[in-house]
């Protein structure tokens, strides 16, 4: 049963006020997975967005203990955070990794790769905005087709982004999600079902950044939205092998429309003045990726 | 080459009263035939290390081969980390050791210059941890062998740095570092060299596991990540102090290096309390900060670290008998570097003689650039002539050595107060 958003639990682990800019996708996003874990874990974070969120010694943002770590550590840090508590009788403390795009898909690939292949029992979030936030809106590996970042200035991202649900798939691990804090109930109920499974588990969380997309700050969770009802963001999960599609996208994949990614385009600065070929080509991107979900939504729903 | 003789001399119960022919003391515990790299396992089983994680590189591969080993056949109850970096090795150490567990790693040139940021941050975050460096020359080009430029080009990351100059040393030491860590909350790094010491075999006392608990409490950590008691470590930290929410006034970034520079400096009582507290448990110790061979009324004193120290011992020797009195002077701790150590035991030589198997480019050797910069402030310093030696593996012999001092000697008699580095059997 998916969770009603008047069933979230009232308690809150991140205190009145972050560093975090106006409007940020984050915030939201880290409210609801701490919800998840009743404030019972411990995170690893590296250098991000999130760092800042977190607040500046002697002050933190959030009521969970946190260890800051480098930026390409993530997963071998948790690893580390996983192996220590082992080791010192405190196995049943959950190890939360979790990072921005740059810091999984680019820098931390290694570290997430190895910890992964190792099965190691953390839960793993990419926060994904879609580039390098923290140090003033460069491109990642994640940012996609067309966007203008401080790196592609001038023509825009040549390539798609990488497909991280897919690379942790090839690795086996028991648990893959895509959420958006747009979508609250989503994100909860993904985080507490990964809460419940052993081994490395993934959320990709599609977060929606106003300085870096250049948005008016209100819109964010309107932004996240027109991400899922464009197929920008899929939202689905993969449970041991098994696809499935899950709250807005699958209700999406059974009207059979999405709504063409112009309109989510058109509301954001990164996209300004991009060429018709271009937008095509995203369009292009897009209906083949979600093409290929709804057909593995369906296959799995068969067997 | 070392010969066992030469490492044996290293095991003394006294730094300053080594009979040379002295076999180690099994004590309670046995003497085994085994290399550096198995001592270096050997002294991390016994000291219950409690999360390893480690990524081969020669020549420390046997460390990890040998730990694992421990830990699979269950004489060792630890987690092994098998990560895929060294970055990663460091990053699990530092969260393992974060949340209160004792842990362990070892590495080797690029293996530790890879792990640099981590190395940093180690120190930064003030975590017990212990690092063997077995060491090995940096590449380009590739080259296995060993000299000291790994280790030398981390000395300014805030860790404490030992070289060790034999196998018994090696295990000791490790042992010794842990409670040192634990002491100061400094990591060690402990220094030995590559093939040297850790492919060469030689008899080692391992102590029983009872006599190591004894001297080795469990590990304390002075802060744990808890969520019941939840709190945000190595956050961004402004330069300024800057008030709490109860209005206490807390550290500034420069306060927190201010305090981490007290606890290297402060780290020497640590080193020369625990060997001594070794010793009362194990009857064997090893100088603390330095050590001397025939040191006490030398002229000359050749000032070296590792094992190279036995090759300056065995030079020592031939020079005493052509009547010269010559002495080594070993330095054990690196950083925090022996500055009043070394005048007092140089005070009354006329000449030093370094050798050094690293280089800092551009400059001279590190060690010989550190004493020269620790005598300054000697009323009676000797003349400090420097010397590159064993660079990428490059065999060092003895009698090499005792050719350097006759030539510094030739030059200080000319006159002459220091020179260049010269370097020992470069063929150019
Ligand atoms: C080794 C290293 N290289 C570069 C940096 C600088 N850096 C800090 S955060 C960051 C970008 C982070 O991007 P991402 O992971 O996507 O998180 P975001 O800031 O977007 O939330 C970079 C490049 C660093 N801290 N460490
Ligand atoms: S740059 Fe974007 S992700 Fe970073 S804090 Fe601001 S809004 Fe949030
Ligand atoms: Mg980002």
């Amino acid at each position: 049963m998916a969770t009603r958003i008047l069933d979230l639990p009232a308690e809150e682990y991140m205190l009145p006020g972050n560093r975090a800019c106006a409007g940020c996708g984050l915030g939201i996003g880290l409210r609801h997975i701490l919800k998840a874990f009743d404030g019972k874990c411990i995170m690893a974070v590296p250098a991000s967005c999130l760092t800042v969120l977190g607040g500046m010694y002697p002050s933190s943002s959030v009521l969970v203990p946190w260890m800051n770590v480098v930026f390409p550590s993530t997963a071998a840090a948790a690893s580390g955070l996983v192996a220590g508590l082992k080791a010192t009788g405190r196995e049943d403390i959950p190890v939360l990794a979790m990072a921005g795009d740059g810091g999984t898909a680019d820098i931390g690939i290694q570290a997430l790769s190895g910890a992964a292949e190792r099965n190691t029992n953390f839960i793993y979030i990419c926060y994904d905005n879609e580039a390098y936030m923290n140090t003033g809106t460069q491109r990642s590996g994640m940012t996609p087709l067309g966007v203008r970042t401080t790196t592609t200035p001038v023509q825009g991202k040549q390539q798609p982004p990488k497909d991280m649900p897919r690379i942790l798939e090839a690795h086996g691990v028991p648990y893959i999600a895509m959420t958006c804090p747009s979508f609250p109930t989503d994100l909860y109920d993904k985080v507490k079902k990964a809460i419940g499974i052993r081994g490395t588990r993934y959320l990709h969380m599609a977060t929606p950044c106003p300085a870096g997309w250049q948005y008016n700050p209100k819109d964010t969770v309107e932004m996240g939205r027109l991400a899922v009802e464009t197929g920008s963001v899929v939202l689905f999960e993969i449970e041991h092998g098994a696809f499935r599609l899950t709250s807005r996208s699958k209700k999406l994949a059974e009207q059979g429309e999405l709504m063409p990614v112009r309109e989510y385009m058109e509301r954001q600065g990164r996209y300004k003045n991009l060429d018709e070929a271009t937008i095509a080509a995203v369009q292009q991107w897009i209906d083949r990726r979600w093409e290929d979900y709804v057909r593995r939504d369906a296959e799995s729903a068969q067997s | 080459m070392i010969t066992e003789k030469k490492q044996r001399q290293g095991a003394k119960t006294s730094p300053k009263s080594r009979a040379k022919d002295e076999k180690p003391q099994s004590g309670n515990g046995r003497v085994a035939i085994i290399t550096g790299n198995e001592a270096a396992a050997h002294a991390a089983r016994l000291c219950r290390v409690q999360v390893v994680a480690a990524y081969p590189i020669t020549p420390q591969s046997a460390v990890v081969e040998n730990l694992s080993k421990f830990v699979e056949s269950g004489e060792l109850k630890a987690e092994f980390v098998t990560v895929e970096s060294e970055h990663s090795a460091l990053a699990v150490c530092i969260a393992a050791s974060t949340v209160g567990a004792r842990v362990f790693t070892a590495t080797s040139a690029n293996g530790l210059a890879y792990m640099c940021e981590q190395i940093h941050w180690a120190a930064g975050a003030r975590l017990p941890i212990v690092m063997c460096c077995v060491n090995r020359a940096m590449a380009a080009p590739w080259n296995v062998l060993n000299d000291q430029q790994d280790s030398m080009s981390q000395r300014d990351a805030g860790w404490i740095q030992i070289h060790c100059r034999n196998n018994q040393e090696i295990f000791d030491t490790v042992v010794q570092a842990f409670k040192i860590a634990e002491r100061v909350h400094v990591p060690v790094m402990v220094c030995y060299d590559g093939f040297l010491l850790s492919h060469t075999v030689m008899p080692v006392c391992l102590p029983r596991q009872e006599d190591v608990d004894r001297f080795l409490p469990p590990y304390t950590p002075h802060t744990l990540l808890d969520p019941a008691d939840p709190r945000n470590l190595n956050q961004v930290t402004l330069a300024d102090p800057r008030v709490n929410s109860e209005g206490v006034l807390c550290h500034g970034y420069m306060e927190l290096r201010y305090l981490h520079q007290e606890a290297l400096v402060g780290a020497r009582e640590a080193i020369v309390a625990v060997d001594r507290e070794f010793d009362q448990c194990f009857g064997r110790r090893w100088g603390g900060m330095v050590w001397g061979y025939r040191d006490e009324d030398a002229d000359v004193c050749l000032v070296a670290a590792g094992s190279l120290t036995m090759e300056a011992s065995t030079a020592v020797d031939m020079l005493r008998a052509e009547g010269i009195a010559a002495g080594v002077v070993g330095v054990r701790a690196y950083r925090p570097f022996p500055v009043e150590e070394l005048i007092a035991a140089l005070k009354k030589a006329r000449l030093a003689v370094v050798f050094d198997k690293s280089l800092s480019y551009g400059y001279e050797g590190p060690i010989c650039a550190d004493l020269k910069a620790a005598l300054f402030q000697s009323e009676a310093a000797p003349a400090v002539f420097g010397c590159i030696a064993g660079l990428g593996g490059r065999d060092v012999k003895a009698r090499q050595l005792a050719d350097a001092v006759r030539n510094a000697l030739k030059q200080y008699d000319n006159g002459q107060r220091t020179a260049p580095p010269a370097w020992i059997d470069c063929r150019i």
